[in-house]
């Protein structure tokens, strides 16, 4: 699918952004790799302080875990509800911390296994419906965006017709950029019904992203899970407001001799899922990259154990921490963009039905 | 790998908490945000129109009071002009007057000083005639005051009747 006409200058602009922050992060990670294989050979001597796998700490960072690290010690760890549901023994919950011995190493429990945070039941998967540390960050995020956007809603409830004050005047401009610069101009004049969801994405975006750039927070927006949720969801609003016209365009492109219609079919039909699958992949991969670099470049201080490469890569991560702000912003405002470039394709009128190729 | 694998439990949490943000968030947050910014886009819409119409009826005030005073201008200047001819007709009339009367006293005076000429001249030919009948009677007496005298006119007229 090539890119469209009509996505503007500033998302061309932001996937610039993100390829340059993926780059970085792909130049850096390669180094990362072999030091990993110096702390592998130095696990092998055994003392506690030599024990430091890069590639270990990064992924249990960006990943999805029953459990939310802090820091070490006794009080260090959250444990999570565990919620299983097995054809054997049905619904069952319970605490994570029986996964650990007071070692902080994993154990079995109750014939529960734990596996690379796949809790399996005698070696079989189960149903794993767990409040994981992403499920709680999802709910910190979503409560959070309950009480600022109800407070602002009261603001507006309360002084009806008056300039905004407060809270409200830091939101208003975010609300009034998403419905008359991204989702008006892309969907067209009947963009209302679609506001509320779009805004929804764009507020969860963008709150999850700055969430997750808060020490110690989880990765939320870079989780796969997540992203696929949000693209899927995209994806049937797409479809399912798509009119007789974009099916037309899609199976029957009109405008373009029979020869081509046969082979624009299976590139329309399959461009879309593609369009889901980039925002998946889009979003997933900037935030989780940025979360890499940050954390291979924090990780730079302990293989070196000098002061000096403290002082540069805290430099280096002040300033990918900045990029990483801008990034929050453009990854959330690309993807509502592009939600609703999707929204408004599928819902556009065609006057005549004889100007096939217009699209793609 | 475990990185790009979806986990069941996160995505069905992700779809429950986020459907439930968005129909919250629809009804309790978008709705009164968007309308109120909506109310507030039509009162300063409304406004600006009053704004735009409260000039525009200023400067149809403007216009009018210049109209106004414009006919009121022509109006000063209208009657300044019917006064200034008005009162050059009436100093025209006036002196059209004057001299008739001072045409009429002097014609007056020119007849009476005619009449007064004549009267004059009679008197003056009534005394000559008196002074001239004196001066015979006088001439008369004397020469007929012998007897001779009066003899020898008597026979003038005689000899003026024989002549004749």
């Amino acid at each position: 699918m090539s890119n469209n006409p009509k996505i503007p200058v500033s998302a061309s602009r932001a996937r610039i952004l993100g390829l340059v922050v993926m780059l970085l992060a792909a130049s850096i990670l390669p180094a990362f790799s072999q030091e990993e294989i110096h702390s592998d050979s130095a696990r092998h001597e055994g003392t506690k302080e030599e024990k430091f796998n890069v590639s270990e700490v990064i992924l249990e960072h960006v990943m999805d875990s029953h459990t939310w690290h802090f820091f070490e010690g006794h009080y260090g760890t959250l444990f999570l509800p565990v919620i299983v549901r097995s054809e054997e023994r049905g619904w069952e919950i319970f605490s994570s911390r029986n996964f650990y011995n007071e070692h902080h190493q994993v154990q079995a429990y109750n014939r529960y296994t734990l596996d690379h945070n796949k809790i399996l039941l005698n070696e079989k998967p189960v149903l794993d419906l767990s409040i994981t540390k992403n499920v709680l960050m999802l709910f910190i995020n979503a409560t959070l965006l309950i009480v600022i956007m109800f407070s602002v809603a009261k603001a507006y409830r309360a002084r009806p017709g008056k300039a905004p004050s407060g809270l409200q005047s830091f939101i208003e401009p975010i609300v009034l950029f998403v419905k008359d610069e991204v989702v008006k101009p892309n969907i067209g004049p009947r963009y209302e019904k679609y506001l509320p969801y779009l805004l929804t994405l764009f507020f969860f975006i963008l709150f999850g992203n700055l969430l997750g750039l808060l020490p110690g927070a989880a990765n939320l927006t870079g989780n796969i899970a997540v992203t696929v949720t949000l693209a899927v969801l995209t994806f049937l609003l797409t479809n399912l407001s798509g009119n007789a016209s974009y099916w037309k365009h899609i199976f029957w492109t009109p405008g373009v001799p029979l020869p081509l219609r046969v082979i624009i079919m299976p590139v329309e039909v399959i461009g879309i899922f593609t369009k889901p699958f980039s925002l998946m992949i889009r979003l997933f991969a900037a935030i989780t990259a940025g979360h890499i670099v940050l954390l291979s470049l924090m990780c730079l201080t302990f293989l070196f154990r000098s002061w000096a490469v403290g002082f540069g890569s805290s430099v280096f991560v002040l300033f990918i921490t900045l990029i990483e702000l801008l990034v929050a912003g453009i990854q959330a405002y690309v993807f509502t963009l592009f939600s609703s470039l999707y929204i408004g394709l599928a819902i556009e009128e065609h006057g005549g039905g004889d100007h096939g190729g217009e699209h793609h | 790998m475990e990185l790009l694998t979806p986990g069941t439990g996160l995505i069905f949490w992700q779809l429950v908490v986020f459907l439930a943000l968005v129909f919250l968030l629809a009804k309790m947050a978008w709705k009164p945000i968007l309308s109120g910014l909506k109310e507030r886009e039509t009162s300063i819409q409304d406004a600006l129109d009053a704004a735009e119409k409260a000039k525009s009826e200023m400067a149809a005030l403007k216009s009018d009071n210049e109209k106004l005073l414009r006919e009121a201008r022509e109006e000063r200047d209208k009657i300044l002009r019917d006064a200034r001819s008005a009162a050059s007709r009436l100093q025209d009339e006036a002196q059209a007057l004057a001299k008739k009367s001072a045409d009429k006293i002097i014609e007056d005076a020119r007849a009476a000083i005619q009449t007064e000429k004549q009267a004059a001249l009679r008197d003056v030919r009534n005394q000559v005639a008196q002074f001239s009948l004196e001066i015979a009677e006088k001439v008369i007496r004397k020469n007929l005051a012998g007897d001779k005298a009066q003899k020898e006119l008597a026979e003038t007229y005689i000899k003026d009747l024989k002549m004749n």
